[in-house]
């Protein structure tokens, strides 16, 4: 089977230029330089249809970089995104346009991500007219379809996005990415900013949708229950590499990477009482100056001296894990 | 004695567009050292109440009725000054963004040592020493040079820990926490948690913990109380709560809460939204979204008590029914 979503050695470099003083001051000798940051460095990930991966992380460690890579929002700096096996930046223009449109995103912001002044039947009816998906005259049944598809009543199109509530924006949003029909949904923190009784309803909602339109996700989160809850495999990113991937269950019940174990312990859950919180040291470094070797060293309570100086590759233990860490080598 | 005691707290916002109840009618006490879990869903009222306990509630809003009982004063009525007093020193809170509550001009050292001279006649140097102190107990390294650091120096965590370590330098008897940790990733989180819960067990400050994330104050608190369009609709032992919830909200928040033991299946979710305010509905304001609601529940309803001193403000509790 030809997986749906491939990629193959992804990275993305930022690069803060200089400004002209700071040029001036380079030219004159000073030590300045341009930084960069390795959003994402070197990550390979397959994804195989009516799969839905987790992709969890803490901030800045580059799972938005990666899942707009993977829409094709962003272009890779190094690397290649393959759907259905063909390299999408290999195609014809007219090809990379519905291959553009088999992968669809979902935003974090219901506020941000809408425009404050279309209407919610021209929010998700103009994709699928501009790609000659329905006509002029098919339109408002189309979108009435896709309102009721997301639990939205077709009687509320004619208005703006402020006159909904958060929940419902989200819906607006999940509505406008189905209107073309993807195969394919890159959700990042789609449902963060919403309240807990409504995030249920959100996820319910994708969980019902992939099953009535065989959909595929790529449901990033910072949210490990919520992450838990929905994902069939799931890969934890760190300062841009991943560190660990594998299928749920198994990640849940027997977690290899030490920063792993550090994030499923710190979860908080509901049948944990009077626990005594025993956090992991050390913060988050920064992406402009990551640590040598594997990143995790500083915080790590198993690190030695090779964890300071090389980088540990992504080895596979058994079928469909993999592990970056010096602890766990494939021999 | 109880440190805290509030009793039919309302604070109402007077608004253009009409009068907003955002606390209709609050009770809950609090003991040294317990820590209370406050959680509701935006526009509950929960951040409203914490701001009235402090006396902190801006114009159009007021406390129009109600007691706050402060190791037995009532605060009220106290005046601004005494408020003044208290705030800071006797009573502190931290916020869901310390970026605001720390004044983004001033060194560290400067605001913690303002915070200390504010409330005590101290030398300088004992002052600075005090805030050296305080900043190595929150698991800051470095504190001599932190104090000289400017708040956008340091990260989103470091800036909590020093909210945390403000709010602890006159040893208050009370701690309000409005969603401390919201903003904060999942490792950092935990930090914070822990930070506090040490402080407060150190000390023996009572300690409200108010926030939506019911997975957090299941671990941290020794009470809850749910919060649901201005009233606390449950109140009881963390146990109780989270084991055998009784408001039919309670029930469903707790089942909308992904957990292992549910993995794939569907969320029990409550359906609609979370009600407006401005035209709330008479009797319980749950009615609409509730799956027991009947022509009962636009009366009002009062609290029924168990034996253990938790309460639940329901015709229809769940429990209630025979056999269960």
């Amino acid at each position: 089977m030809t997986a749906l979503m491939e990629v193959q050695g992804l990275s993305k470099r930022f690069v803060k230029r200089l400004d002209l003083a700071a040029k001036i001051a380079s030219k004159l000798g000073a030590d300045v330089q341009e930084e960069v940051v390795h959003a994402v460095d070197d990550v390979s990930l397959v994804i195989q249809p009516g799969e839905v991966v987790g992709l969890v992380g803490e901030s800045g460690c580059g799972k938005s970089t990666l899942g707009r890579m993977v829409a094709g929002i962003l272009t890779p700096t190094e690397g290649t995104v393959l759907l259905d096996g063909i390299d999408t930046a290999g195609l014809s223009s007219s090809d990379q346009s519905a291959a553009a449109l088999a992968v669809q995103m979902i935003f974090q912001d219901p506020f941000a991500s809408l425009n404050p002044r279309m209407r919610v039947e021209q929010i998700v009816g103009e994709a699928p007219l501009v790609h000659g998906l329905v006509d002029r005259a098919g339109l408002p049944s189309y979108v009435d379809d896709i309102l009721l598809k997301v639990g939205l009543d077709p009687s509320m199109k004619r208005r703006y996005p402020h006159q909904f509530s958060g929940g419902q924006r989200q819906r607006i949003g999940i509505a406008r990415a189905l209107a073309v029909r993807p195969r394919f949904l890159v959700c990042d923190e789609a449902i963060a900013a919403l309240d807990v009784s409504i995030q249920a309803q959100v996820l319910n909602l994708f969980m019902d949708l992939r099953e009535e339109l065989d959909l595929t996700y790529l449901f990033i989160s910072h949210d490990l229950g919520v992450v838990e809850h929905i994902a069939d495999r799931i890969v934890i990113m760190y300062l841009g590499r991943v560190v660990e991937a594998a299928p749920t269950e198994a990640l849940f019940a027997d977690p290899k990477h030490p920063y792993t174990q550090a994030l499923l312990a710190e979860v908080p859950r509901l049948d944990q009482r009077k626990r005594d919180f025993t956090p992991i040291a050390g913060e988050i470094p920064s992406p402009l100056a990551p640590p040598s070797g594997c990143h995790f060293h500083p915080r790590c309570p198993h690190a030695s001296d090779i964890c300071k100086t090389t980088v540990p590759s992504l080895s596979r233990l058994q079928k469909s894990w993999d592990v970056r860490c010096h602890l766990h080598t494939a021999d | 004695m109880s440190v805290l005691s509030v009793s039919g707290l309302k604070t109402h916002f007077f608004t253009r567009d009409g009068v907003v109840r955002a606390v209709d009618g609050v009770d809950f006490e609090l003991d040294r050292g317990e820590v209370l879990g406050l959680v509701g869903e935006s526009g509950s009222g929960k951040s409203v109440t914490g701001f009235s306990l402090l006396g902190l509630v801006d114009p159009p809003g007021k406390v129009v009725e109600g007691n706050i009982l402060f190791c037995g004063q009532d605060l009220t009525t106290a005046s601004q000054q005494h408020m003044q007093e208290l705030r800071g020193s006797r009573i502190a809170m931290i916020f869901q963004d310390p970026m605001m509550t720390l004044n983004p001009v001033l060194r560290i050292d400067t605001q913690m040592i303002e915070a200390i001279l504010a409330h005590e006649k101290l030398p300088r140097k004992v002052a600075w020493t005090r805030a050296r102190d305080g900043l190595a107990q929150v698991g800051i390294p470095s504190p001599e040079q932190r104090l000289r650091a400017y708040p956008h120096q340091l990260s989103g965590g470091m800036r909590q820990r020093v909210a945390i370590a403000i709010a602890f330098l006159n040893n208050p008897d009370l701690l309000i926490a409005d969603e401390p940790t919201t903003a904060l990733d999942v490792t950092i989180q935990a930090q914070i948690v822990h930070v506090a819960q040490t402080l407060c067990r150190e000390r023996g400050t009572a300690l409200i913990w108010i926030t939506h994330d019911l997975a957090v104050v299941a671990g941290l608190a020794d009470r809850i109380a749910v919060m649901y369009a201005g009233r606390i609709v449950e109140a009881g032992a963390t146990d109780q709560i989270i084991d055998h919830p009784r408001h039919p909200y309670t029930v469903g928040l707790l089942g909308s809460v992904p957990s292992a033991n549910r993995r794939g299946q569907r969320l029990a979710q409550i359906p609609g939204m979370t009600p407006n305010m401005l035209s709330l509905p008479n009797g319980c304001a749950f009615q609409e979204r509730c799956t027991r609601g009947d022509e009962l529940c636009r009366g009002d309803v009062d609290a029924t008590f168990d034996e253990a001193g938790g309460y639940v403000r329901c015709f229809h509790p769940h429990g209630s029914e025979a056999g269960a």
